[in-house]
């Protein structure tokens, strides 16, 4: 049935043909590609799959339930909105780059076994790095090229982990892992590298800001909520994520708050995000899985929303950092409203998407008494606020008027982020249709007028704070260190070290071994006797000058005291005599 | 020629005054409104009046502080990485 295709075909084959197109139909082409995905994933029956033969594995390219049909919807439902606001782009490499991103993505999603997960999953890195290097810039390609490397790392720790995993168990199925041992803990590891958790998280901070003004909206949705979908799938109720999400959390926030630039800001705030969907599955219950999955679908919305609002300021100014910018209510306000829609949801302000879904983490962890979790996660909660909710769109579009006048950016972006907006408030609003495609059945009433009151509490006093304390958060022009100085200032101390250590230690065999002391050996082989004689005489305590007088007068070696010619001819004559009775009877 | 006159009503001092003193109004009316919400708290320790507004005040003002710390350490030039 032609249903039963897989959806990652559908963008990764199509993404060939987007040379061909000219034009404005280049555009169109690419925002109709990821609507059919979205229609056929809507058409494709719980249960059904789709094996292939391969190598003796039997490869399943599609694996339909309800986990990953929530991920197949937003996947496309963000990529078609991605393609509207891209619509300015008329360059076939980002496109092809991005169906080929997005549709690994899918790949991934619907992938039901270890071996093509990974075959999408390095797809994915690759196809991402190039919407990196389209900036054309030397930042963008050197943050590119780190971008790479890191998820070849992550990359080899996920191979590494399933060819353990696949040898010890026999089977190349993906479900919900139990052992823990080596080769789970490498899979873990490898998919945290893609979830951003630390220590490998400066990769996304460091590179999506580096991207495109395109680039980055897609590139905010997939590497980590694909990641999201694996330990969802993969590890629930591993206890470890619960710390490693927390850590998240208020990573985030801290060098959110630090930062400058307002595309990493995003890009900081994105960790945080996921810092509370890796924690949900790290409490594991069908709440927080839930939760975890209803937050990557919110977030992927309004995190693109708030992309797109960047974008358009980038777009239109040629500058991201808070310090160029400001006073831009004034003559950019659609992409002020829209873009605080996505603020507000990203807060979780009560009336948005981040409300409904968010929450049903958080009670995640008050119904198993984690009390400790939950107090990180509120006040996370209260620090989002903060960075993205506020910092993002007063430091931009308020604060001090930097004399920018660019106009509002073109209808297509406008139409796209008015859309994203829209969903955050509608599934604010009525979060049904979400909740109703969520893995499993949901119970749950966000709006309480004690829910209600405690959030609003939380955030509007997170707010008064804020503009108290606005003068010590003013944005000065720096950049803060992160793990990626071990690799970035680290890798060239290493390399310092390493030329230092081992050049110097290859000077030295050059100057001792190589030049030295074949120098002294062929005089002391020319010079037998007078040598040892020098020797001797240097040991005894002789001078320098008498030394030299007494090579002078005696030069035995000249005298033919010693007739060094006649002995090698005949040892030389001997050997020859010896080779030839060996070798002839 | 007088120039068409630009909206910048967000600019002007009485404006940021009156959003001064909304925000002060908003938080002390979401505090009354405590008073009107069933108390069950989770854990024992939240069940006061205005616990969340405690918690977001304190909460944003620790994390601002520490953010200041740790950017004595973290911050650096913008061309740290190109030296």
């Amino acid at each position: 049935m032609i249903s039963d295709f897989p959806p990652a075909a559908i963008l990764i084959l199509g993404a060939l043909l987007v040379p061909f197109f000219k034009g404005n139909a280049k555009n169109w082409y690419v925002i109709i590609l990821p609507a059919v995905a979205f229609y056929l994933i809507s058409q494709l029956q719980i249960g059904s799959s789709w094996q292939v033969h391969f190598f003796g594995f039997d490869l399943t390219f599609l694996r339909v339930d309800k986990l990953s049909k929530v991920f197949g919807y937003i996947f496309t439902l963000n990529a078609t909105a991605a393609f509207v606001y891209a619509f300015y782009v008329k360059d076939s490499t980002q496109h092809v780059a991005a169906l080929f991103y997005i549709g690994s993505a899918l790949g991934v999603v619907f992938a039901g076994d270890l071996v093509s997960l990974y075959f999408f999953w390095e797809i994915m890195a690759v196809a991402s790095t190039f919407l990196i290097l389209a900036r054309k810039t030397k930042k963008a390609q050197a943050a590119g090229m780190r971008y790479i490397l890191v998820h070849v790392f992550g990359g080899l720790c996920l191979l590494a982990g399933m060819v353990i995993y696949i040898t010890e168990t026999g089977s190349i199925a993906f479900n919900a892992m139990t052992d823990r041992n080596l080769g789970t803990y490498l899979i873990l590891i490898g998919i945290l590298v893609n979830a951003a958790a630390p220590p490998m998280q400066a990769w996304l901070a460091d590179a999506y800001p580096e991207a495109t003004v395109t680039g980055g909206v897609i590139l905010s949705a997939y590497t980590t909520k694909t990641a999201v979908y694996t330990l969802v799938r993969g590890f629930p109720g591993w206890e470890i994520l619960i710390v490693v999400g927390c850590i998240m959390t208020i990573y985030g926030i801290i060098y959110a708050l630090l930062e400058n630039d307002m595309r990493r800001i995003l890009a900081y705030s994105i960790i945080n995000q996921v810092g509370f969907m890796v924690t949900g599955v790290g409490i594991g219950t069908m709440m927080s899985l839930n939760g975890t999955v209803a937050h990557a679908f919110c977030h992927i919305i309004y995190k693109s929303l708030l992309w797109m609002s960047a974008g358009s300021v980038l777009y239109m100014t040629g500058k991201s950092k808070c310090t160029d910018l400001g006073g831009l209510y004034k003559t950019m306000p659609l992409s002020l409203i829209f873009g605080g829609i996505g603020a507000l949801a990203i807060s979780s302000f009560p009336g948005t998407s981040g409300f409904t879904s968010k929450s049903l983490i958080i009670d995640g962890a008050i119904h198993e008494h984690l009390v400790w979790v939950w107090l990180v996660l509120e006040i996370a909660s209260a620090g989002v606020f903060l960075h993205a909710g506020i910092k993002f769109p007063y430091f931009v579009f308020f604060a001090k008027d930097k004399g920018l006048r660019p106009g509002e950016t073109n209808k297509p972006m406008l139409i796209a982020m008015g859309f994203m907006a829209f969903m955050c408030i509608f599934l604010g609003l009525y979060p049904q249709p979400l909740y109703d495609v969520l893995p499993y059945e949901v119970h749950y009433q966000a709006y309480t007028f004690n829910h209600v009151v405690a959030q609003l509490q939380l955030l509007m006093l997170s707010a008064l704070v804020f503009f108290l304390f606005l003068k010590l958060l003013k944005r000065t022009e720096t950049i803060s260190i992160d793990t990626d100085w071990f690799y970035r200032k680290g890798g060239r101390l290493f390399y310092y070290i390493m030329d230092r250590g081992l050049n110097g230690v290859n000077a030295l065999s050059d100057r001792a071994i190589a030049r030295a002391i074949p120098a002294w050996l062929g005089r002391f082989s020319r010079t037998p006797v007078s040598s040892m004689v020098t020797l001797y005489m240097r040991a005894t305590g002789k001078d320098r000058r008498s030394i030299e007088d007494f090579r002078r007068e005696a030069n035995p070696e000249a005298t033919t005291l010693l007739p060094m010619g006649m002995p090698v001819f005949i040892s030389i004559v001997f050997l020859f005599s010896l080779f030839v009775i060996f070798a002839f009877f | 020629m007088k120039q068409k006159k630009e909206f910048d009503y967000f600019d002007r001092p009485e404006t940021i005054k009156k959003l001064w003193i909304m925000l002060y109004a908003i938080c002390g009316l979401l505090v009354v409104a405590d008073f009107f919400t069933h108390r069950h708290p989770h854990f024992g320790f939240d069940g006061f009046i205005g616990f969340y507004a405690l918690l977001g005040f304190v909460s944003c003002s620790v994390l601002i502080l520490f953010s200041k710390l740790v950017a004595l350490v973290l911050k650096a030039k913008e061309d740290y990485y190109d030296k």
